[in-house]
C-alpha cells in the first residue's frame, strides 16, 4: 500500500431497508487504521459505529447494503496487495478467507457470542483448524498457548470447559482468545467490556493491550465510553447519527475538542474532580415544574425527624440455596450468603449511594427493603412519620399502606413499562391501585407528573414504544412518584442509557430530590455516577458492606483495598489521568480472603465496622487498630 | 450417572403403581362390566341370555368379586407377565396383543421416521430461506396439512388409490394372509400396503414439526454466536449444521417422550378408517365393550411407553446438552 494503511475507509455510505424505504445509518464515514495502531470509535447508541465494524467483516445483516464507498484492507499476508472488501461478496470465498486470519472481531456479550453447546478449546481452535494446515496436537498447542496468554491460569483445563462454567471475565478471555488465534492483523473490538464490572473491564483492557504489544496488531476500538477511548486509542474517530463529527489523534481530541457535538458529550460525562456545586449539561436539559397537587404534601414535624431515621437497616442477611452439581452426579445443596449483616441508616433528605459489582448483594438489599423478599434475619425499619415501623412485621394492611411511601426506579425502560398500556395508565395505576382520587384528579395528577419529568402532557394517549429510552426512564420516574413517597429505590436508573441522556436523568433526579424533598437509595456499579447524585456512599462486596462514608470522604481518603481497587479502575476521559493498568490487583480485589490485614476476611476472625470518625466506617477484622486500619504503623 | 439412572428407575416403580390404580379405576368408571354390556346386546338383538350361564361366567371372570380385589388380582398378575384375560376374543391379552403390537410398532416407526426425513430439510429451507417464494409454497402445503384431520385424508387417499389404482387400500397386508404367522412374502405385502397410512399419520405431524423447526431455527439463526461462527470464517452450511441447528434440536429429543406412547394408541380414527390390524381400533373396541383387562393391559403398555420414553429423551438431552449435564445454573 502506497502510504502503509491497513485498513481505509474511504467515504462509505450503508443503508438498511424498512418497510421498503432506504434509511442511511452510515453516511460518508472515512478514516484509516495503521498497523499496529489503536484506533477508537466512539458514538451514543444509534451513531452507526457498530454498522461500520459489521460491513468490514462482511457480516452486516441482511437488510444492510454498502450503498457507496471503499473498505482497503491491506492483509499483510498477500504482500499488502490491497482488497476492497466492499466489492467482495459476503458469503464468497475470498471474504471468508479474510476472516479471522486477516480481521477478527471481540463481540460486547461473551456469553451470548459463543455457543453454550461446544468446549471453549473447540471454539478457540475452529479458526485455526479453518485457516491454516496443522496437525490435531499441533493446534491443540497453538491453543493452549493462546488460552494462556489471555491469562486462563489452568490452559489444559480450560480447553475442556464450557462457556456457561465460566466467569464473566474468562469467558470475555475465552472470547478475545477466539479473535486472536489467527494472529489476525487487525482486530475489531465492539464494546468489549461493556458488558463487564469496572475491574474486570480494566482488566480486560490491560489484557488488549499487553496482547497487541507483543503480537503487533492494530485494534479498533468501537466504544461509547470516552474514559475507555482516553485509556486505549491513538486516534479517535467521532460519529454522531451515521457521520463523523470529528477526528484525530486522542490528545488533541480530548483535550480541544472542536465539534460542539464532542464538546458537549464530555461535558455530559460525570467525572471525579467536579466541583461540589457543578452540574452536568446535558445536550437537552428538562426543567421540572411542580403543580400545586404534588406540594400538597404534609410537611414532617421535628418531632417526627426526631423519632428516628427515615430507613434504619439492621443486619440484613439472606442466604440462597443453589443446587450444583451435575445432572448425573447427586445434587449438593450450597447455601451462599448473598447479603451478610448489611446495615446502614438514610437520614430523611439525604441520597445513599450504594455501589458494588454484579453479585455483590446490592439488588438483594433493596429488594429486602421493598419487602420483594425476606430476609434470613435483620430488620427494616421505617419512620413513618413519627411511628418507627418495622417493614418486615408489618400485617397485611399495613403493608399496603407502606407501599405509598416507598417506590421503585427500575434499571430497563424498557422492559418495566408494559407495552399494552398508555402512558397515562401506566402512570395512573398506583393511584388506581390505592383508590386515590377520582377521574378528574387522577388526569390532573398525570398531567402534572407529565410536566414534573418534562414531557408534554399531551402525550398521555400513546404507547411507551413512541417514546426513546431517556423518555421511558421518565415516564417511570412520574410512575413512582405518582404516590408521593418519601422514599425512592433507584436500581440503577441510568445504565441503560446514553451519555447525554444519563446527565439529563440524573440532573432531574437531583433537581426532583430537592423540589420533593425525596430520599433516595441510589444502587450502581457506576462510581462516578455515584460520586454525581449521592451525599453518603456505601460499597458492598460479596455481600457485605465494606466501607461507608460521606461522598468528599470516600473519594479523597478510601481506606478499603475493595474500594482503592474499584476506584482505581473507573477509566476517565482526561488523557492526563490515565489508569495505572499495573497497579490492579489482578482480579484480586474483591476476593476477601485476598485482602491485606487487617482487612481480611478468612474465617479465621471475626469482623465488623470500624468508625473511624466523621462517619466514615470500613471494615476490618475485629481487635485491629485505627492505626492498623489507616496504615499508619504497618509501613 | 449409575446413581442418577438407579434413581430415575427407582421413582418409576411407585409411578407405575399409581397409573395402574387410575388405569382401573376410570376402566371402572362407566357402569356395568362387560357381561351387563353382553346382555343388553343379546336383549337388543332379540335373545335370551342364559341366567345361568351368566352367573357361571360372572364367577369365572371374577367380575363378583369387589373392585379392589380385581384390581389386586389384576396388578398382581401384571407382576409376573400376565396380562389378563380379554372376555371378547376369550384368549389371553398377550396372544390377542401380540402380533397387533409389532404392526403398530412398525407403522409408528415408519411414520415417524418418514415425518423427520421429511419436516428436517423442509423446516430447514423455511428457515434459512424465510420469506422466499419456497418458503411461502412450503407453508401453505405445511398449513393444509395442520388443518386437515387426518381420517378425512385417509379416506381421499383411499378414494383416489381405489379409482386410479383400482385396488381397496384398506389394511397393512393382503387379506390373504390375514390368520398367518409372519412371513417374508406377508412382509412384502406389508410393505406394498403400508405406505399409504405412513403418509396418512406422518402428513399431520411433519406440518407441525416443519413450523417447529422453522421457527426455532429462525430464533437461533439471529444469535450472536452464529455471526461469531461466520466472522470465523466458516461457510454458511457448516455454519448452520455446526451451530444453530445443533441448539434447535433440544425440543425435538425432548419429543422423544411422547412419540412412544404414539405408538399404541395413536391415530386410532385412521386405524378405524382404513381399517388397519394396529391396537387403535382395538383399545377403541375393547373400552366400549368393557373388555377391561385388555384395555386395561393397552393403557399400561402405554403408561410404561411414556414413562421410558422420558427417561430416554432425558438421558438424550443430557449427553446431547452440556448445559443440563452440568447443571448450569444461570443462562445470561
Amino acid at each position: 500500500m502506497p502510504d502503509g494503511d491497513l485498513l481505509r475507509v474511504e467515504d462509505v455510505a450503508i443503508e438498511f431497508r424498512v418497510h421498503d424505504t432506504l434509511v442511511r445509518a452510515v453516511d460518508g464515514v472515512s478514516f484509516r487504521v495503521r498497523p499496529g495502531s489503536t484506533v477508537a470509535i466512539v458514538g451514543e447508541s444509534g451513531s452507526g459505529k457498530s454498522v461500520i465494524s459489521q460491513s468490514i467483516l462482511g457480516i452486516l445483516p441482511k437488510t444492510a447494503r454498502i450503498a457507496q464507498g471503499r473498505l482497503l484492507f491491506a492483509d499483510p499476508r498477500a504482500g499488502e496487495t490491497q482488497v476492497d472488501i466492499a466489492q467482495l461478496d459476503p458469503r464468497g470465498e475470498a471474504m471468508r478467507r479474510l476472516r479471522a486470519a486477516g480481521i477478527s472481531i471481540v463481540f460486547q456479550e461473551p456469553m451470548t457470542s459463543l455457543s453454550p453447546l461446544h468446549t471453549v478449546g473447540d471454539q478457540v481452535g475452529e479458526a485455526l483448524a479453518l485457516h491454516e494446515t496443522l496437525t490435531p496436537a499441533e493446534r491443540t498447542e497453538r491453543v493452549e498457548d493462546m488460552l494462556a496468554r489471555v491469562g486462563f491460569p489452568d490452559p489444559v483445563r480450560a480447553m475442556r470447559t464450557y462457556p456457561f462454567e465460566l466467569s464473566g471475565g474468562l469467558r470475555q478471555r475465552a472470547v478475545i482468545a477466539m479473535a486472536l488465534i489467527c494472529r489476525p492483523a487487525l482486530v475489531i473490538a465492539d464494546e468489549p467490556t461493556t458488558a463487564l464490572d469496572v475491574t474486570i473491564q480494566a482488566q480486560i483492557l490491560k489484557l488488549l493491550q499487553d496482547l497487541q504489544q507483543s503480537l503487533g496488531m492494530a485494534v479498533l476500538l468501537i466504544t461509547h465510553d470516552l474514559g475507555v477511548v482516553a485509556n486505549m486509542a491513538e486516534e479517535v474517530v467521532v460519529m454522531y447519527r451515521g457521520r463523523v463529527m470529528e477526528s484525530g489523534t486522542r490528545d488533541d481530541l480530548l483535550r480541544r475538542p472542536q465539534h460542539p457535538y464532542l464538546k458537549a458529550l464530555l461535558r455530559a460525562v460525570p467525572r471525579f474532580d467536579m466541583k461540589p456545586d457543578e452540574r452536568l449539561t446535558p445536550l437537552r436539559e428538562i426543567k421540572p415544574e411542580t403543580g400545586h397537587l404534588l406540594a400538597e404534601q404534609a410537611p414532617w414535624t421535628p418531632e417526627a425527624d426526631a423519632a428516628g431515621p427515615l430507613l434504619a437497616v439492621e443486619g440484613l442477611t439472606r442466604s440462597f440455596v443453589t443446587r450444583k452439581g451435575g445432572f448425573f452426579a447427586a445434587k449438593t445443596e450450597n447455601r451462599v450468603l448473598a447479603v451478610d449483616d448489611v446495615g446502614f441508616e438514610l437520614q430523611r433528605g439525604e441520597c445513599l449511594g450504594l455501589v458494588g459489582e454484579s453479585g455483590c448483594g446490592k439488588t438483594t438489599v433493596s429488594k429486602m427493603i421493598l419487602r420483594a423478599l425476606a430476609p434470613d434475619s435483620g430488620k427494616v425499619l421505617f419512620n413513618d412519620r413519627g411511628t418507627i415501623r418495622d417493614v418486615h412485621a408489618m400485617g397485611p394492611e399495613d403493608l399496603f399502606a407502606f407501599r405509598r411511601r416507598i417506590q421503585f426506579i427500575f434499571q430497563d425502560p424498557y422492559a418495566s413499562l408494559n407495552p399494552r398500556m398508555t402512558v397515562y395508565d401506566l402512570i395512573a395505576e398506583p393511584l388506581v391501585i390505592h383508590s386515590i382520587g377520582d377521574e378528574a384528579y387522577r388526569r390532573e395528577m398525570v398531567a402534572e407528573l407529565m410536566k414534573l419529568v418534562g414531557l408534554d402532557a399531551r402525550w398521555t394517549n400513546r404507547y411507551p414504544h413512541s417514546f426513546s429510552g431517556g423518555q421511558r426512564q421518565r415516564i417511570g420516574i412520574a410512575r413512582a412518584l405518582a404516590l408521593k413517597p418519601d422514599l425512592l429505590l433507584c436500581d440503577e436508573p441510568v445504565s441503560a442509557l446514553d451519555v447525554s441522556i444519563q446527565a439529563q436523568i440524573l440532573n432531574l433526579l437531583k433537581d426532583l430530590k430537592q423540589q420533593l424533598g425525596l430520599t433516595y437509595l441510589f444502587v450502581s456499579h457506576n462510581l462516578a455516577v455515584v460520586d454525581y447524585i449521592a451525599d453518603r456512599i456505601a460499597v458492598m462486596c460479596r455481600g457485605r458492606l465494606v466501607e461507608i462514608a460521606p461522598r468528599a470522604q470516600l473519594f479523597k481518603r478510601p481506606v478499603h483495598p475493595y474500594t482503592r481497587a474499584l476506584l482505581a479502575a473507573v477509566p476517565d476521559p482526561d488523557p492526563d489521568r490515565r489508569l495505572d493498568l499495573g497497579a490492579l490487583m489482578e482480579g484480586r480485589a474483591s476476593k476477601p480472603e485476598a485482602w491485606p490485614m487487617p482487612f481480611r476476611l478468612d474465617g479465621t476472625a471475626p469482623a465488623g465496622l470500624v468508625d473511624l470518625g466523621d462517619g466514615h466506617r470500613v471494615r476490618a477484622r475485629q481487635g485491629a487498630s485505627i492505626d492498623q486500619i489507616l496504615g499508619r504503623s504497618a509501613a | 450417572m449409575l446413581a442418577y439412572l438407579a434413581r430415575r428407575l427407582l421413582v418409576m416403580i411407585p409411578t407405575l403403581v399409581a397409573i395402574s390404580a387410575i388405569v382401573f379405576f376410570i376402566i371402572q368408571l362407566p357402569p356395568g362390566d362387560y357381561l351387563s354390556t353382553m346382555v343388553e346386546e343379546l336383549l337388543a338383538q332379540g335373545e335370551k341370555p342364559d341366567g345361568d350361564r351368566i352367573r357361571m361366567l360372572r364367577e369365572q371372570f371374577g367380575l363378583d368379586r369387589t373392585p379392589i380385589e380385581q384390581y389386586l388380582h389384576w396388578a398382581g398378575g401384571l407382576l409376573v407377565g400376565d396380562l389378563g384375560w380379554s372376555f371378547e376374543y376369550n384368549l389371553p391379552v398377550s396372544q390377542v396383543v401380540g402380533e397387533r403390537l409389532v404392526m403398530s410398532f412398525l407403522l409408528a416407526f415408519a411414520a415417524t421416521l418418514f415425518t423427520y426425513i421429511v419436516a428436517f430439510p423442509i423446516g430447514i429451507y423455511s428457515a434459512v430461506r424465510q420469506y422466499s417464494v419456497g418458503d411461502y409454497a412450503l407453508t401453505f402445503v405445511g398449513f393444509i396439512g395442520l388443518a386437515t384431520p387426518s381420517f378425512l385424508i385417509a379416506l381421499v387417499v383411499m378414494h383416489f388409490s381405489n379409482v386410479w389404482f383400482g385396488a381397496p387400500v384398506g389394511g397393512l397386508y393382503d387379506p390373504a394372509y390375514a390368520e398367518q404367522p409372519l412371513s417374508w412374502a406377508k412382509f412384502v405385502s406389508v410393505l406394498g400396503h403400508i405406505w399409504i397410512p405412513i403418509v396418512v399419520i406422518g402428513l399431520s405431524s411433519t406440518a407441525e414439526m416443519i413450523r417447529q423447526l422453522r421457527a426455532n431455527l429462525l430464533d437461533e439463526l439471529q444469535r450472536p454466536y452464529v455471526v461469531t461462527g461466520r466472522a470465523k470464517g466458516l461457510t454458511e452450511g457448516r455454519l448452520l449444521f455446526r451451530y444453530p441447528l445443533r441448539m434447535a434440536l433440544n425440543p425435538f429429543i425432548a419429543d422423544i417422550g411422547s412419540i412412544l406412547p404414539k405408538l399404541i394408541s395413536g391415530s386410532a380414527i385412521v386405524g378405524v378408517v382404513l381399517s388397519l390390524p394396529t391396537n387403535g381400533p382395538m383399545l377403541l373396541r375393547a373400552l366400549q365393550s368393557h373388555d377391561m383387562y385388555l384395555a386395561g393391559s393397552f393403557l399400561m403398555i402405554e403408561a410404561v411407553l411414556v414413562v421410558v420414553g422420558m427417561l430416554i429423551s432425558d438421558i438424550a438431552l443430557a449427553l446431547l446438552d452440556p448445559r443440563i449435564r452440568l447443571g448450569a445454573g444461570s443462562e445470561k
